[in-house]
């Protein structure tokens, strides 16, 4: 009979942990840290001229809206230097990915992909191995007419590559494609 | 059902016929106390020699003309003492007597006749004892189930392995480990149950919900691990098995030890540890696969006639390493995978365990009292409580890869009472009650959106199950409960997705915090399920050759927290997923038939089903949806009206004294009835044969062939269509296609070795996939990225002490 009180004292004990165990304020949201949500490009043409800005925009991340895109025209038969800012505006003020993008820059690249009256797309800028990263890039337009340039952000590629996505490899952490007009 | 699996060596019954005027029957089955191994060749005889007979291979023997009276059996058997047992006599008695048989040596052996002792009395039901768990004691307890015809499991890899049964996983399957029902986060494909296979003596399978009083929302099916019973004597025991895994270049230990005294006092240790580096398939290292699993338990208690009391505290902890290439980006990634026909990432070997990858841990711990009224029944009380806590490690950038993707901790109270009324030999009466509370704590130092929200939840079930024995050859049982599921959570919602999902309609009353500065809504869901379940059944056995049973069984579930609220995007299979709040209970009808007949060599066993479940919850691929990483196929959760028939067939044939062979079949056809196409993730048929030779004057030598041919499932849902935006177009995406069948060869051989006294070595040698065979299984969730296993070579010794 003696285990039989000792096992109610367990029971009643285990009955209290049931009871007291509810403990709920409302819970805080998430800082999304690592979300991206928006590309920018700035292009500006060699020699002088006004910065063309292009934008890849998706405020609701996961959700259902999908990005809005802004592709400005460009000028023909023109090399643009262009350079890349990656954000996340789920914070506010917006979080800049560019810097941590930058400092993994051997576990990151762009890789750039034209048609179209776009003549060239190329990486300017190299990792402490020498392989391109493409955080800044030139972008050489033809003569007028219709042009896209597919801008993807690779986490983890083999790096060094051919410049393909194929060859990458990795996993896509931006897949951000431009429709623009070259006049 | 559970004989098939254990023919031992020839059959043969013995009849022995009294005298006497009287027609009374005795059939008892004799088995091993400690793991349930049918006892082939006792003898079980009168004092004065006049009734004799003999238990056959599967244990089982049968005595015809007797009185209605009061009979002293000897038992005795080669390997045990010779007991007495006494029995009255009455019709048709069954009876199971339990010998001690792998302690040869104890002076006193205690023989206890009981019941026969099932689940449940005519549903689909199937037992692996302790020498068939053994074999599986470096894998995994999925694995180990699959040898049960019907059974088969939803991998993530090999190592993550969910029981199906009869085409149903997750929240369809409960598993109850020593009397706990699991609360384990069962709701997620890729979790695994977090039970250690090497902590059950036995495990059975009931094939449907017939089993309420484990609960009343096992559409699919229950698993019940069980712990072998410690009988009373003063002795100790125990046993350490040895395992080398050749393919993952690791292995396991498991090790136990019991001591029991005279008086009913009792306590059991184990532990296990498992560990494994990256596995192969035959053309490549799958690059981070391997395992980490620690598994220990304590059960301690008294067992007396009148009353006794157990408590059982069990610890699992798991780390699995996810293979590298399954983690992908986009859709892009993902069709690139399906394209390439190898995985994209293969390393050299290594033991490291890297991300992707979970962390799992549970304990569980379970304190029973129960108390017999003389001439009334037996009261049980049982308090359980469990923790589970998940992580999940995904790839991420900057520093974060330390610091979990997932991070979720569920914990888990339960209060049960139950009273069996067995004083009436034609009536039994099973009546009981239960309370629960859980809560779930998502942790948001992730940083990443959480996938199941905060909940508190709250259930009651109150059942009573009867059992009727209807004259000689029927016993007839039904059962009712119900069951009330209050859901109480928490959740951000994206002010996109709640418009999106037209939350704003129907559910604006639950937001509880307007947070549009960045983008969200809390909302506090409070929902509330009354389930019923029922179950009639019979059972009809005329002699001990077998028996014809019917069940109808229905059962009602209501969705899991993953079905309601998941909405996000899964980096592990690059889709997103989306609850619906609107879920209701599904209702599942389900008729299942056995037929069991043993004749003088051979025997065999039909189980057809058909399962009708109304408002089936069902997660599909939908649409797609486009983000700055691409676009993602869109899986979602609807509710349609589901038909699932399916026959699970086995038999064995006896060809000598030496040689035995097996043979399996399982088919299962799932249709959503609303849109007339397939169900997805429905097992394809498979065809199992095993031919074994077994020689017990060579230290009880065995060596079994096993083929295994999987079908291809030609009945799958229609793929997707979604947009690449690399190839800027259009492309199918053949997300559901099955891969083409397989045949796998396996062989299986032990010896056993007196090592003096009581000690005993077994040597056991099993190789899985003889051929190196190229494969992909349906049910792996990784076919879309590797092949599955080569050849694995398990060497295993244990000895018994």
């Amino acid at each position: 009979m003696k285990t039989i009180k000792h096992l109610s004292i367990l029971l009643a004990s285990g009955l209290l942990f049931f009871s007291c165990s509810d403990d709920d304020n409302g819970p805080d949201p998430v800082n999304e840290e690592e979300v991206i949500t928006t590309l920018n490009i700035t292009l500006t043409p060699v020699g002088g001229g006004t910065a063309t800005t292009f934008t890849y925009q998706d405020l609701d991340a996961d959700g259902p809206n999908p990005p809005v895109v802004s592709a400005p025209d460009l000028a023909g038969n023109t090399t643009y230097n262009a350079t890349i800012e990656v954000l996340n505006e789920t914070e506010n003020p917006a979080e800049d990915i560019t810097a941590e993008v930058a400092e993994e820059d051997d576990e990151h690249q762009f890789i750039f992909e034209i048609t179209g009256s776009v003549a060239s797309a190329t990486a300017t800028d190299q990792d402490g191995d020498g392989n391109p990263i493409g955080l800044s890039f030139d972008l050489a337009t033809n003569t007028a007419g219709a042009g896209s340039l597919t801008v993807t952000l690779r986490h983890e590629p083999t790096k060094p590559n051919d410049g393909t996505l194929n060859g990458a490899g990795g996993e896509t952490d931006i897949a951000a494609s431009f429709n623009f007009v070259i006049q | 059902m559970k004989k098939l699996f254990f023919i031992t060596s020839s059959l043969f019954i013995t009849y022995a016929s009294y005298s006497q005027e009287c027609e009374s029957i005795l059939k008892g089955f004799i088995t091993d106390y400690h793991d349930k191994t049918p006892l082939n060749g006792a003898t079980i005889q009168t004092l004065d020699g006049k009734i004799t007979a003999i238990s056959n291979s599967t244990g089982k023997f049968k005595i015809t003309g007797l009185c209605d009276t009061t009979y002293i059996f000897e038992i005795s058997h080669p390997k045990c003492s010779t007991t007495l047992v006494t029995i009255s006599v009455s019709g048709l008695t069954e009876q199971e007597f339990k010998l001690e048989h792998h302690l040869e040596e104890l002076e006193e052996v205690e023989v206890v006749g009981e019941v026969l002792f099932d689940q449940t009395n005519s549903a689909q039901e199937a037992t692996l004892n302790t020498k068939s768990l053994e074999k599986f004691s470096s894998a995994t307890l999925g694995d180990a189930l699959k040898q049960i015809s019907g059974v088969s499991s939803l991998n993530t890899g090999s190592n993550i392995v969910k029981p199906a049964i009869h085409g149903l996983n997750g929240s369809r399957v409960l598993i109850l480990n020593d009397g706990v029902r699991m609360q384990d986060m069962e709701w997620g494909d890729e979790h695994a149950p977090n039970v250690d296979v090497n902590s059950a003596g036995s495990v059975t399978v009931v094939k449907g919900a017939s089993a309420l009083q484990y609960g009343g929302d096992a559409i699919g099916g229950v698993i019940v691990l069980a712990k072998n019973h410690i009988f009373k004597s003063d002795t100790i025991f125990g046993k350490t098995i040895i395992n080398g895994v050749f393919n993952g270049r690791g292995g396991s230990i498991n090790t136990e030890l019991t001591k029991s005294f005279e008086k009913g006092w009792f306590i059991t240790g184990q532990a296990s540890y498992r560990r494994l580096g990256d596995q192969e398939a035959p053309d490549y290292i799958l690059s981070n696969t391997g395992v980490k699993e620690f598994g220990g338990s304590l059960h301690f208690g008294k067992n007396a006639l009148e009353w006794g009391w157990d408590a059982n505290y069990t610890y699992y902890d798991a780390e699995i390493a996810i293979l590298r290439a399954s983690h992908i980006g986009n859709v892009d990634d993902l069709i690139r995978s399906i394209n390439s026909g190898e995985p994209l990432v293969i390393n050299n070997f290594t033991y490291d365990l890297q991300n992707p990858r979970q962390k799992v841990r549970h304990h569980l711990g379970k304190l029973k009292f129960y108390k017999r009224f003389e001439g009334i029944g037996k009261w049980d009380l049982q308090y359980d409580f469990q923790s589970n806590r998940r992580f999940e490690f995904d790839l991420r950038r900057g520093d974060r890869s330390d610091r979990a993707s997932i991070d979720l901790e569920l914990t888990t109270h339960t209060l049960s009472s139950n009273f069996k009324w067995d004083a009436n030999k034609n009536l039994n009466l099973n009546s009981g009650l239960l309370g629960r509370y859980q809560d779930n704590f998502a942790n948001p130092d992730t940083g990443v959106r959480r996938l199941i929200p905060d909940y508190n939840k709250y259930e009651l079930g109150a059942y009573t199950i009867a059992e009727y024995r209807l004259g000689q050859n029927w016993v007839l049982d039904a059962g009712f409960r119900y069951d009330f599921t209050q859901i109480d959570a928490k959740k951000f919602y994206r002010i996109s997705r709640w418009e999106e999902r037209g939350y704003n309609e129907d559910f604006q009353d639950l937001v509880i915090e307007d947070r549009s500065d960045i983008g969200q809504l809390l909302v506090n869901p409070i929902f509330d399920y009354h389930n019923f379940s029922s179950s009639i059944g019979g059972k009809f056995s005329k002699d001990n050759t077998g028996n014809l049973r019917f069940n109808y069984a229905l059962s009602q579930r209501a969705p899991n927290p993953a079905e309601l609220f998941s909405d996000g995007l899964h980096h592990s299979a690059a889709r997103i997923e989306l609850g619906d709040l609107r879920l209701k209970s599904e209702t599942s009808h389900k008729i299942a038939l056995t037929k069991e007949r043993d004749f003088t060599n051979w025997g065999f066993t039909i189980e057809p089903y058909a399962n009708f479940i109304n408002s089936f919850i069902i997660l599909e691929p939908t649409g797609v949806e486009f983000t700055i990483r691409g676009a993602f196929p869109v899986w979602s959760y609807r509710q349609t009206n589901a038909r699932l028939l399916g026959i699970d067939i086995s038999s064995y044939i006896n060809w000598n004294e030496n040689i035995t062979t097996n043979h399996k079949f399982a088919l299962v056809k799932g249709n959503d009835l609303d849109l007339d196409i397939p169900l997805i993730n429905i097992p394809s048929a498979n065809f199992n044969n095993t031919i074994s030779y077994q020689k017990p004057s060579w230290n009880n030598f065995e060596v079994s062939l096993n083929s295994s041919y999987v079908f291809r499932q030609n009945e799958f849902p229609p793929n997707i269509e979604v947009f690449s935006p690399n190839g800027g177009e259009n492309i199918l995406l053949a997300i559901n296609t099955p891969p083409p069948a397989y045949h796998l060869l396996g062989i299986d051989s032990q010896l056993e070795f007196s090592l003096g006294g009581k000690t005993k070595l077994t040597s056991g040698l099993t190789i899985n996939n003889i051929l190196n065979t190229n494969y992909r299984e349906y049910l792996n969730r990784q076919r879309y990225f590797a092949d599955g296993l080569g050849t694995n070579i398990i060497l295993q010794l244990k000895i018994n002490y």
